[in-house]
């Protein structure tokens, strides 16, 4: 039997060598700079700084601004998910029932991935913009009174609907995947049975999705969570009124606009706590069951 | 041979053109100037550039004016700024509290060989950009007014006259309810920048009280005051429009000119540096002064606002010499009587100002003098010479967000600016105490 071990005793560690200089640029150190901002009360240029203790996390904690903003973060990340998935389901299921053209229609399901979140979020604001957007045009003429500058729900709706079309594809790409390992011979069981196609659908191919959603699920709120900045920074700026500001929003609006940057490094200390937290979750229970079957 | 030949060729001439180039200084302008006004930033760039072969100055765009500011701020903590940024009226007590990250103006006009000659400049703008003893800190690059702009042809639809736009605020919501139940437009009014026009300037142009400490001019410590009768009266006026879209929302800065340039609404407050936008539009627009509120010794005088420019420390000499040669080249009458002309911004300099009024431009062109007038009819008194906080741009932040809730409903204007100031107050308190 071959042994699995290098015989070289450098050579590992020059081969994870690359892996771990980037980590540690990329995230040790500036998360240990946040760790030191954290506990420091500084001017906007840096000029001068007070050590502060723990004093900036018992200021987010006590501020119902940041409770606030916590509360939009959920719902804004159960329903960029919920519909995201099931939008892409829908389309995953009709993609397959498709005969001719499948490639194509797949690829083009894929486009939207490419856009950045920036773009993405342009894209729908020069639709549904209440000054100049030629769909806000046709909503207010049909006496819709759409004004998402005002609004806050409307506002949180279209942030919505720009996320989640924008992570359509790639949760597309994991339920075409999921539908193409389920065998058809259960389907054509349950067909012979005289299971019709909803039933068949909710009988065995969803459960049998399962693992694929659940993985999703967690894949879609850390995406919510963390990757949707530059859809609300070009849709909303957190507004009307805090009703689009995430956590990670708030981060940037105290730290870069507020100027105040012990607080804000405060709030991405707790954000990193919550990824590290979601992270260790998805190992532990998605990662054991995305595999089976 | 023939692709080794030319690609050996080509590495020569950009050789040849690297130490032509190295001779030059380059000096970035960080700016945050869209649309008509960006066209005026390249074109003086290019001019500058053109005239003499030792500097260059490289305009770049940084976005929103907020934007500018805080890309410069993040520039500067990473040891990269550029020569010169272009910060707009809230940010000036945000730099001029970092006196060690900046060179005052006058200085840098001294390392260049020049004299700032304080009595050259117009003197309400000269002391908005000045340390109490009067160092000029940055250059007033584009000192705007707000002033009311209003739709000719929906002013006839309406059945108002189109020769005189309503001169007070009574008379403007009057005239915004007339153009909406006519049905001239679907909205009769909206504003740019409610922080800075329907707050700031309301209080200076009506002589109102906006803060403690001479609204900050007298030092850092203020406690606003914008929830007193004065200020509740007129937003809810504004909130009252609202329910029925008399008054539209734009947003927090400039977008609301997308209202008044498409015909949506009639009328429109917002900078005398907006006007280059609305000329290219080619509509059939009247401007007015700024509206107020009747009553005795009002109007007092509006406060600058636009941008000035302010350079950062630690460069090199040679940036600094160009970086002079830059505003001494701004300075000049022709530039200055120019940039006034075609954008709408109030010239910086005196003689700027007497060669287009010996020009004949006012005469031609009436209403332009508007802002200039606005600003300089009176003496300030201690509620009219500007707004400083070391935290402005947080404040209107916390202002937009109360103004926004008030105008979808979920408060009066009474709550919305005791929240404004208790909010406010908070925020200032905690930047001034680090």
């Amino acid at each position: 039997m071959q042994s699995v071990v290098f015989p070289n005793k450098i050579l590992p560690y020059f081969l994870v060598a690359p892996q771990i200089v980037l980590t540690v640029i990329f995230f040790f150190w500036p998360a240990s700079q946040a760790l030191y901002q954290s506990a420091m009360r500084e001017d906007p240029f840096g000029l001068q700084s007070n050590f502060v203790g723990l004093a900036n996390f018992r200021l987010i904690l006590s501020d119902e601004n940041y409770l606030h903003a916590l509360q939009v973060t959920i719902v804004f990340s159960v329903a960029t998910a919920l519909l995201s998935m099931g939008l892409a389901l829908l389309l995953a299921t009709a993609a397959d029932l498709v005969v001719r053209g499948k490639g194509f229609y797949r690829t083009m399901m894929i486009i939207p991935y490419a856009v950045a979140p920036a773009v993405a979020g342009m894209l729908w604001l020069f639709m549904f913009n209440p000054a100049m957007g030629t769909l806000a045009y046709l909503l207010r003429r049909n006496g819709i009174a759409w004004d998402p500058l005002l609004n806050g729900d409307q506002a949180m709706v279209l942030v919505v609907v720009a996320a989640a079309w924008k992570q359509i594809s790639y949760n597309f790409l994991f339920f075409v995947a999921g539908l193409q390992a389920i065998p058809k011979s259960l389907l054509e069981a349950a067909a012979i049975d005289g299971a019709r196609g909803s039933r068949r659908f909710w009988t065995i191919v969803f459960p049998l999705l399962a693992p694929t959603t659940f993985f999703l699920l967690v894949v879609n709120t850390v995406y919510a969570f963390f990757d949707t900045f530059g859809i609300i920074h070009s849709v909303t700026g957190g507004g009307p009124a805090k009703a689009t500001e995430t956590l990670v929003y708030k981060v940037y609006n105290d730290g870069f606009v507020n100027l105040n940057l012990g607080s804000s490094a405060a709030q991405s200390v707790v954000l990193m706590v919550i990824v590290i937290a979601l992270t260790a979750f998805q190992f532990r229970f998605v990662e054991r069951r995305v595999h089976y079957g | 041979m023939k692709i080794v030949l030319a690609s050996a060729t080509a590495a020569t001439t950009s050789l040849l053109m690297a130490s032509s180039a190295m001779a030059v200084t380059e000096i970035q302008w960080w700016h945050a100037m869209t649309g008509a006004n960006n066209e005026v930033v390249e074109q003086l760039s290019k001019e500058f550039n053109e005239g003499q072969k030792d500097y260059k100055i490289v305009p770049v765009f940084k976005g929103s004016y907020p934007e500018t500011l805080n890309a410069g701020i993040a520039a500067f903590r990473a040891k990269q700024p550029p020569a010169i940024i272009q910060v707009f009226d809230a940010g000036s007590g945000v730099m001029m509290g970092a006196q060690g990250a900046i060179v005052p103006v006058a200085d840098v006009l001294t390392k260049g060989g020049y004299k700032f000659d304080k009595s050259q400049y117009l003197p309400g703008i000269v002391a908005y950009y000045s340390k109490p003893d009067g160092t000029m800190l940055s250059f007033p690059y584009n000192s705007s007014s707000p002033i009311l702009y209003y739709n000719k042809d929906i002013f006839q639809k309406a059945g108002l006259d189109a020769a005189n736009p309503p001169k007070t605020w009574p008379q403007v919501f009057e005239a915004a309810k007339k153009i909406k139940t006519s049905g001239a437009a679907p909205c009769g009014m909206t504003s740019t920048w409610l922080t800075w026009i329907q707050t700031e300037n309301l209080a200076a142009w009506n002589n109102v009280s906006y803060g403690s400490n001479e609204n900050g001019l007298a030092g850092v410590d203020v406690k606003l005051a914008v929830n007193s009768d004065f200020f509740v009266k007129h937003f809810q006026s504004i909130a009252d429009l609202g329910k029925d879209g008399t008054f539209r929302y734009g947003g927090r800065t400039s977008e609301a000119k997308q209202l008044f340039t498409s015909g949506e609404c009639g009328i429109m407050t917002e900078s005398s540096g907006g006007l280059g936008d609305i000329i290219k539009t080619g509509m059939n627009y009247g401007i007015g002064q700024l509206p107020y509120y009747e009553g005795a010794g009002r109007p007092q005088n509006t406060i600058p606002g636009g941008a000035s420019l302010w350079v950062f420390a630690g460069k090199s000499d040679a940036e600094y010499k160009g970086t002079a040669e830059f505003f001494n080249f701004l300075s000049q009458t022709k530039i200055q009587a120019r940039l006034h002309q075609v954008s709408g911004y109030m010239p910086v300099t005196m003689a700027a100002y007497d060669e287009t009024k010996k020009s004949g431009f006012y005469d031609k062109n009436p209403g332009r003098q508007a802002p200039l007038l606005q600003m300089m009819g009176k003496a300030p008194t201690e509620n009219s010479k500007g707004v400083r906080l070391v935290n402005l741009p947080q404040v209107r932040d916390i202002m937009n967000e109360e103004f926004e809730a008030m105008l979808a409903g979920k408060q009066d204007a009474k709550t919305a600016l005791n929240k404004v100031v208790e909010r406010g107050n908070a925020a200032i308190q905690q930047a001034i105490e680090k």
